[in-house]
C-alpha cells in the first residue's frame, strides 16, 4: 500500500466529502469505498451554529484520515492561513493545497501553488498539492519539499476522464519514486482503472461518487477498478498491435481438403 | 467597538476572542479562529486582546473534494 509521508494507507482511493445528499448517503460512500482517507474544508460558521461540529462528528465516526484542503483560495495568502486554520481544527499536518488560478476550469495557479507549498514545508506541513501534469511545475514543487504530487487528469468535477495520456505517463516514467496520485476530472471506474494501469499510486475523486444515482455502489464500483487498474499494472500488459495474432495454437491443426 | 465577523460588521464589548466567542454563542472544540489574516490557535484565544476594526474568521469543518 502507499506510503504519504512514511504513513502507509490502506486503500488507493481517496474520497471527496463534498456534494452527497445527506450526511447517511456520504457515510455509506465511505465504507463502501473501503478508502482510508477522506478530504474536508473549512468554512464560515454562523454564530451559534452546530453544522460544522456535526460534520467534524461523522467523519471521527467514520474511523478515516483526514486530509483537509484549501478549496475556493485565490492566494497564497489565502491558502496558507487556511491551512494553518485546517491543522489548529484537524490537528493533521497533512494538507491539500489548492491555489485556484482560472475561475472557469479550476486549473491551479502553479507559480502561487509552488510558493504556498514551500512556506507550508517551511512550516512543518506535508503537502499534497492539486497540480496539473507540467513536469518541470512537478520538479519544483519536488523542491519546495512535496513529497506527494496529485495531478489532474481533467478539470475538477468534469467527470471527462483522462484528458492527456502523454503527460501522466510522462510524470509516472519522470518520478518513479514519488507517490502520485490522480486528482480531478475522473468520471468513471473505467477512466480510474486506466490511470492506475499507467502505475499510479492512487486516484482522489468526489463528484464521481457523490453525483451518481447510487453513491454507495459506485463508491464500490471504483473501489474495484482502481484495485483491478492496480493488479493489471503489476501484472505486466501486453502492448497494441496492428495486426491479428491467433490465440489458438495452428500447429497440428486438422487439413480437410 | 466595532469589529469585521466572518465579512459582517458587529458592534460588540469584547476584550479577548474567547470572551468575543462566548458572546456570540460560537461554541465548541471544532473551531477555527483568525485575527486580521492570522491564525489564533485555540489555547491563544483567551489572550487575544482584540482592537477596534479588527477582521475576525471563524470558520469550522465543512464537506470537501
Amino acid at each position: 500500500m502507499p506510503l504519504f509521508y512514511g504513513t502507509e494507507i490502506r486503500s488507493r482511493l481517496l474520497l471527496g466529502t463534498a456534494r452527497y445528499s445527506s450526511p447517511a448517503v456520504l457515510a455509506e460512500a465511505v465504507r463502501r469505498s473501503r478508502t482510508d482517507v477522506v478530504t474536508v474544508s473549512l468554512r464560515r460558521e454562523t454564530a451559534g451554529g452546530r453544522q460544522g461540529g456535526a460534520f467534524f462528528e461523522l467523519i471521527r465516526e467514520l474511523g478515516v484520515r483526514v486530509l483537509p484542503n484549501t478549496a475556493g483560495c485565490h492566494s497564497v495568502a489565502e491558502a496558507v492561513l487556511t491551512a494553518k486554520m485546517a491543522r489548529d481544527v484537524f490537528e493533521t499536518d497533512w494538507i491539500k493545497l489548492e491555489v485556484i488560478g482560472h475561475q472557469d476550469t479550476l486549473q491551479p495557479d502553479v507559480f502561487g501553488l509552488v510558493e504556498g507549498a514551500r512556506i507550508l514545508t517551511g512550516e512543518g506541513f506535508e503537502v499534497f498539492p492539486y497540480t496539473t501534469d507540467d513536469l518541470v511545475v512537478a520538479e519544483r514543487l519536488l523542491e519546495a519539499g512535496c513529497k506527494v504530487l496529485m495531478p489532474w487528469c481533467a478539470p475538477i468535477g468534469s467527470a471527462m476522464g483522462p484528458q492527456n495520456m502523454q503527460g501522466l505517463r510522462a510524470m509516472r516514467a519522470e518520478f518513479p519514486d514519488v507517490p502520485l496520485i490522480v486528482d480531478a476530472g475522473i468520471g468513471r471506474p473505467s477512466h480510474a482503472t486506466t490511470v492506475m494501469e499507467l502505475g499510479y499510486d492512487a486516484v482522489l475523486l468526489n463528484t464521481a461518487v457523490a453525483g451518481a444515482a447510487d453513491p454507495a455502489a459506485m463508491a464500490e464500483a471504483f473501489a474495484m477498478a482502481i484495485d483491478a487498474g492496480y493488479a493489471a499494472h503489476g501484472a505486466g500488459m501486453l502492448e497494441p498491435r496492428d495486426m491479428a495474432v491467433p490465440s489458438t495454437p495452428v500447429i497440428g491443426k486438422a487439413v480437410f481438403s | 467597538m466595532k469589529l469585521t465577523i466572518n465579512g459582517e460588521e458587529h458592534e460588540v464589548q469584547a476584550g479577548t476572542l474567547a470572551e468575543l466567542l462566548q458572546q456570540l454563542e460560537f461554541e465548541g472544540d471544532w473551531l477555527a479562529t483568525a485575527v486580521n489574516g492570522e491564525l489564533v490557535q485555540k489555547a491563544e484565544r483567551a489572550d487575544r486582546r482584540l482592537q477596534d476594526s479588527d477582521r475576525i474568521e471563524v470558520l469550522s469543518p465543512m464537506q470537501g473534494g
